[in-house]
């Protein structure tokens, strides 16, 4: 049996490869579905009850870094932002950022803050505690459509973003359309090919046992490609990034979403 | 102080049986995974989790390496009296955690 | 080439494929399921029945499984479950859980998660206040998931 399962991997991927020829159409709006819809129900419950969803305990972890203030002389997040203002925003990130003069993502945002306001140190990508204020930011805009800003400071990256996606990639020559465009539904292996819509980042992967952000999804992708992945906050990933919003719009954020 | 999140009604009729849910933060590393340099990571899990009702046990579970990151507990409990409800999470690494939660008994 | 590339090579794909030829066999020193189950009952009879263990019968991934179980029983001061033990058959350890209850539960339905190191058959044994133990079992195909961490 496992190695029936082996050999249909090597299938399919031949599959895919051949599928690099033709060209990739983007999935219209009306096809779009999130990754929830194709995972196991057990999976989908555990997401949707907020007493079982174990992405809760990073947004319980983020609501009181965003309430407390990094150092005695700096205002605490909270200060300035009510909570209640922080609806939409993760729907709407990756977005321009005037004075940096590029894109940034959510976590590029929440550092930012940090260094203009609250003379604090960036925190680390992939450390809890960037996982958990991003979730609980994120978390606020839970079922709201993503809404790309239509920026047009945004529209270079975007199409930097979306070749990028398109390009076939690493010594497997793949792309990411390949797999999500052209080939969702299917199966690479025994999971399911999902549309892959960043719907609901940060999110709890089962597979990572704990929180992780897009980037490092991207990153498990495309080492499956064998490719070399993008370092978080490099102009590629936001680039990406910023095509992928697009693309899975207007699906709604489901932040923290669980997946396999 | 690790998260954990205890959902449970705060009223409850008397003689009626609740639902309680638990969750915790926790790597739960099982001791038999290897580290980025090839040894063995050494077991850190909890290994015990404890209800108190008002005092007295109501729910015990003794875990092992098979449970899952972030360790999660459901089970029931008879609304009696009005009190407190008392969670005990300990492990290894001296790891020891409660956590309060009043029910009001109508 | 730096240590990250290789990493990268090492694991991605090539690491998905080779996986199931490299899927965890008993370890030597491992105690046997029957024996730990023995120490759990101390050697008393197991009969099938009263126990409800449901377990997606296709595992996403083995490191989260839902696992939740329910006995049948009054759960009143005379009849009620006591504990209930949880066993597997493949891990590096027999022992799951054990859950202690009584009559306060009300009722004998709980529910926890799970690691499955690969496919395998769960079993769950309730030990009732007149000291009977009760079981029931199910099995669980744990599937590969696809690009994962390398």
């Amino acid at each position: 049996m496992r190695g029936l399962a082996v050999s249909g991997v090597l299938l399919l991927l031949a599959g895919l490869a051949a599928a690099q020829e033709i060209p990739i159409q983007e999935i219209p709006v009306s096809e779009r579905r999130s990754g929830l819809d194709q995972m196991a129900p057990e999976t989908r419950a555990m997401q949707a009850d907020d007493a079982a969803n174990p992405g809760m305990l990073w947004v319980g972890d983020g609501a009181d870094l965003f309430a407390r203030a990094p150092s005695p002389e700096a205002p605490a997040c909270a200060a300035c932002h009510e909570t209640g203002a922080l609806r939409g925003v993760a729907a709407r990130y990756p977005a321009w950022d005037t004075a940096e003069a590029r894109p940034i993502d959510l976590e590029g945002r929440i550092n930012l803050c940090r260094s203009r306001h609250q003379g604090a140190a960036p925190l680390p990508r992939e450390g809890r505690d960037l996982l958990a204020l991003t979730a609980f930011v994120a978390n606020q805009s839970r079922g709201l459509p993503i809404a790309p800003p239509a920026d047009p400071r945004l529209a270079p990256a975007r199409a930097a973003g979306r070749a990028l996606f398109e390009r076939p990639l690493g010594q497997l020559r793949f792309s990411c359309a390949g797999c999500h465009d052209a080939n969702w539904g299917r199966h690479l292996g025994a999971a399911p090919i999902p549309q892959g819509h960043p719907t609901g980042y940060p999110l709890y992967r089962l597979e990572w046992q704990g929180l992780g952000s897009l980037q490092r999804r991207l990153r498990n992708c495309l080492a499956g490609m064998r490719a070399e992945p993008f370092a978080p906050d490099s102009p590629e990933a936001t680039a990406l990034a910023l095509y992928l919003m697009q693309r899975a719009a207007p699906l709604p954020v489901e932040t923290p979403a669980v997946r396999p | 102080m690790a998260r954990a999140l205890i959902n449970m009604p705060k009223t409850a009729p008397a003689g009626s049986v609740i639902e309680i849910k638990t969750l915790i933060s926790h790597p739960m590393e099982t001791g038999y995974r290897p580290g980025p340099d090839g040894r063995l990571r050494p077991r850190d899990i909890i290994t015990e989790f404890v209800c108190h009702y008002d005092g007295a046990e109501i729910f015990r579970a003794e875990l092992s390496p098979a449970s899952a990151a972030n360790p999660y507990l459901t089970f029931t409990t008879l609304a009696t009296a009005s009190g407190t409800l008392r969670f005990t999470w300990s492990g290894d690494n001296g790891f020891s955690q409660s956590q309060d939660v009043a029910l009001t008994v109508t | 080439m730096s240590p990250d590339r290789r990493a990268v090579l090492a694991g991605g794909l090539g690491l998905v494929l080779l996986r199931p030829v490299a899927a965890a066999s008993l370890r030597p020193d491992r105690e046997p399921t029957a024996e730990a189950i023995r120490r759990f009952t101390g050697g008393a009879p197991v009969n099938p029945g009263r126990v409800g263990l449901d377990m997606p019968p296709l595992v996403e991934n083995g490191n989260t499984v839902p696992l939740s179980i329910t006995v049948e029983s009054p759960m009143s001061a005379a009849d009620h479950v006591r504990r209930i033990g949880v066993f597997n058959e493949k891990n590096p350890q027999p022992h799951v859980v054990t859950l202690h209850l009584g009559p306060r539960a009300g009722r004998a339905a709980v529910a926890t998660r799970i690691r499955l190191a690969d496919s395998q058959r769960i079993t769950a044994i309730a030990e009732m206040s007149d000291g009977r133990y009760w079981s029931a079992s199910a099995d669980a195909i744990v599937t590969l998931a696809a690009c994962v961490e390398g």
